[in-house]
C-alpha cells in the first residue's frame, strides 16, 4: 500500500543524497549535479503533494505548473550557472572547488 | 498501480542518486544522474502527471544533461586522480545526510494525513467530467474527462495560459536573459589573446 508518505520519504532521501554530494565532493561540476537531484527532489514532493490533493477529482494543477516553473528556472540556471564554470576553468585551468579561494580572508 | 512498480522506481532512483556521489569519474556521475531523473519521471508518471514525467524527460535526462557532458567532455575533465576527498569532509555530508533523512522520518511519522493510501484516493473523472460540462470547462477537456482519460498535458495548458499567463511570459524573459547571460559570459575580451590550441 503506497501512501503520500513513501512519496514524501523518496523525495526527502534524494534531497539528502544530493546534500551530501553537495558538502562532500570537489568538483564543481558533480557539485552542480547534485544541486540538480536536491531540486528534483522539491520537485517530487509538490508532484506527490498535487496528486494526494484533489479537487473535484483530478490533482491539483496549480503544483504542477510550479513544478513547471521550477523546471524551466532549473533549466536556465544550468546554462548560466555552466557559462561561469567555463569562465572559471579559463582562468583556473581546475574545477577544482578549492582552487578557487580567492575571497578567503 | 501495483506497490512493486513504486519500490522499483524508488530504488532506481536512489541507487543512481548514490552513484552521482560516489563515482569518481565525473562522466560517470552524469550518467548515473540520467538513471535517477528516468526514475524520478517514472514515480511522477506513477503519480498521474504524465506532462511532468515528459518534461522531466526531455528537459533534464535529455538538454541539461547532455549541456552538463557537453561541458564535462569540452573541459576534457579526468577523474579526481590521486585526490581523496578528504575522510572529514566525506564525514560530515554523511553525518548531515543521515541527519537530514532522520528529520524527514520523524516529520512523517508525525504527518497521520501522509498514511492516505494512493489506491484510496482515486481520480474521480465523472466528477470533473460533471463539473466541467457545468462549468466553464473547455469542450476538449470535457469530452476527454467523459471518455474516462485524463488530459493531462491539456489540463497543464489551461492552468497555465489561463492562470498563469503573466507568470509564463516573466519564465520566457528570464530564459531570454539566461541565454544573452551565457553568450556574455562566455565571449572573450577584445583585448585578450587567443590562447595556443
Amino acid at each position: 500500500m503506497i501512501t503520500l508518505n513513501h512519496y514524501l520519504f523518496v523525495a526527502g532521501l534524494l534531497f539528502a543524497i544530493g546534500l551530501a554530494g553537495v558538502v562532500a565532493r570537489r568538483n564543481i561540476l558533480v557539485i552542480y549535479m547534485c544541486l540538480e537531484m536536491m531540486l528534483t527532489g522539491a520537485n517530487l514532493t509538490l508532484v506527490a503533494f498535487s496528486r494526494f490533493n484533489l479537487h473535484d477529482g483530478l490533482p491539483d494543477y496549480s503544483a504542477q505548473a510550479l513544478v513547471f516553473f521550477t523546471i524551466t528556472v532549473a533549466a536556465a540556471e544550468v546554462a548560466v550557472g555552466l557559462a561561469i564554470i567555463v569562465a572559471l576553468f579559463r582562468t583556473k585551468q581546475s574545477v577544482d572547488v578549492e582552487s578557487v579561494t580567492k575571497l578567503q580572508g | 498501480m501495483p506497490s512493486a512498480f513504486f519500490y522499483i522506481f524508488a530504488a532506481i532512483t536512489l541507487f543512481f542518486g548514490v552513484g552521482v556521489v560516489v563515482l569518481r569519474n565525473p562522466v560517470a556521475s552524469a550518467m548515473s544522474l540520467v538513471g535517477c531523473f528516468a526514475g524520478v519521471a517514472a514515480l511522477f508518471i506513477s503519480l498521474d502527471a504524465y506532462f511532468i514525467g515528459t518534461l522531466q524527460i526531455l528537459v533534464y535526462a535529455g538538454a541539461v544533461m547532455v549541456l552538463f557532458l557537453f561541458i564535462l567532455m569540452l573541459l576534457d575533465i579526468k577523474a579526481e586522480a590521486g585526490k581523496h576527498t578528504s575522510f572529514g569532509m566525506a564525514a560530515a555530508g554523511i553525518f548531515l545526510a543521515l541527519a537530514f533523512a532522520l528529520q524527514v522520518a520523524t516529520v512523517l511519522s508525525k504527518f497521520t494525513e501522509g498514511g492516505r493510501p494512493l489506491a484510496a484516493t482515486p481520480l474521480q473523472l465523472n466528477v470533473a467530467a460533471a463539473k466541467s460540462a457545468a462549468g466553464h470547462g473547455l469542450p476538449t477537456i470535457t469530452n476527454d474527462l467523459k471518455a474516462g482519460t485524463l488530459p493531462d498535458a491539456k489540463l497543464m495548458g489551461e492552468v497555465l495560459f489561463q492562470s498563469y499567463p503573466f507568470h509564463l511570459q516573466i519564465v520566457a524573459l528570464l530564459l531570454l536573459a539566461g541565454t544573452v547571460g551565457v553568450v556574455v559570459l562566455s565571449k572573450r575580451d577584445r583585448g585578450e589573446k587567443e590562447e595556443a590550441p
